[in-house]
């Protein structure tokens, strides 16, 4: 499918530039080229579709569907949706409130916020890009599951008491819109939804690639699987730990640790760092401060956190 | 008088439609008036999930999205 992108970097590295195709100088400027351009096709194209769907999918709708289902496929659902539904921690509060006030469970709502900013597009589409389609499958699959297990289980601790900073029963308006809107309107949301995006993530790819590519072509193989290889215990909690704070960085973390699982660092542990990236963050343990306590919070952490690791120690002993 | 209020609780891009609205209703000429609206249970109220969004008088009118110049001030426009 990327054969053009391939022929045009190889025209543009060996040919115009005239680098050899043997150099590490060479292989690694086409490395960057086709990247760069594989990845922004990607992105370019893969945000302006799912931002198509979500103009059928407003949250009002989500919370609908959400609603009517039962205890357990709600939870299913309420994950799947939040694959789809993008996440910004500004309006992690209202979203929340806007479920837990029409009555949707709070584990049903925890499936919800653990998998919306998770398993988002830029991140499946830089891991497909980068790691291809089974690494990018594992990912999302293993990130469904984390996102309905945690739900699950903060369901059954009954923890509704832990919420606080606003009234659970107050009835709210129910306001729809997107359902008529007209296609005019769904392209012109989706082009401008992906033109924000591009715009914010564009500096992260391209930084990512660079020293990824860099990394490909310079580092010696195997360099860091004495430090981060299968064997070592301690590389899941950290790349669980260290990832926590990079949470704005996360288009850029993929080219470069795609690079770093090329050199030895293990697939699981990989994965680990990956959804520590996403899943979460510091910004949105602030803001979501304000409608639980602190005790809640450590809770939701505390097992989104052990879902990851469990992840990482799965992939490091059944991939070899 | 068209009451333009805009939804968010203080993020970047509320700070940025809150700039753009009072732009596109200053270039119309109508008379208006501002409101910023970050209080989160009124947020909320008003049946908001994804900031910043924009209401005239009351009525909520888009959400999780800042629109051109044009269009907000055909939103604004036609707003009663």
């Amino acid at each position: 499918m990327f054969k053009p992108v391939q022929l045009f970097a190889d025209w543009l590295v060996y040919g115009l530039f005239g680098l050899g195709r043997d150099t590490l100088a060479g292989s690694s400027v086409n490395f960057f080229v086709f990247d760069t351009i594989k990845i922004s096709l990607l992105l370019a194209g893969i945000i302006f579709a799912v931002s198509i769907i979500r103009t059928f999918l407003p949250p009002s709708r989500i919370r609908e569907i959400i609603l009517k289902k039962s205890r357990f496929s709600g939870h299913l659902w309420a994950a799947a949706l939040g694959i789809i539904t993008p996440f910004c921690t500004c309006s992690a509060i209202p979203l929340f409130l806007g479920f837990i006030q029409t009555g949707i469970p709070l584990g049903v709502t925890f499936s919800f916020l653990v998998a919306s900013p998770m398993i988002n597009e830029v991140a499946l589409i830089m891991l497909f890009g980068m790691f291809g389609f089974k690494i990018a499958a594992y990912y999302a699959l293993s990130g469904f599951i984390i996102a309905v297990v945690s739900g699950l289980i903060i369901g059954r601790l009954n923890l509704e008491h832990l919420l606080e900073g606003f009234d659970p029963s107050k009835k709210i308006q129910n306001i729809s819109f997107g359902a008529e809107m007209p296609w005019g309107e769904r392209f012109a949301f989706a082009r401008e939804y992906t033109w924000d995006i591009l715009k914010t993530v564009w500096p992260y790819v391209l930084a990512g690639i660079g020293i990824g590519a860099w990394i490909h072509g310079y580092v010696p193989e195997n360099f860091l699987a004495r430090w981060a290889g299968a064997d070592k215990w301690y590389a899941v909690p950290l790349a669980t730990l260290v990832g926590v704070p990079l949470y704005s960085n996360a288009a850029g973390v993929i080219p470069l640790v795609s690079a770093l699982t090329e050199k030895g660092v293990a697939l699981g542990t990989t994965l680990a760092f990956m959804m520590a990236v996403t899943g979460l963050s510091l910004p949105e343990f602030l803001i979501l401060r304000r409608v639980m306590k602190v005790k809640l919070l450590l809770v939701f952490f505390g097992i989104v956190g052990a879902g990851i690791m469990f992840t990482g120690f799965l992939f490091n002993a059944i991939v070899k | 008088m068209k009451k333009i209020q805009v939804l968010g609780m203080g993020c970047a891009k509320c700070n940025k439609l809150y700039a753009a609205a009072e732009a596109a209703a200053k270039e119309l000429g109508l008379p208006y008036e501002m409101e910023k609206i970050d209080d989160i249970s009124r947020i909320t109220e008003m049946g908001v999930m994804m900031t910043p969004a924009l209401a005239v008088n009351g009525k909520v009118k888009f959400s999780a999205r800042i629109p051109a110049n044009d269009e907000l001030k055909k939103i604004i426009q036609v707003a009663d």
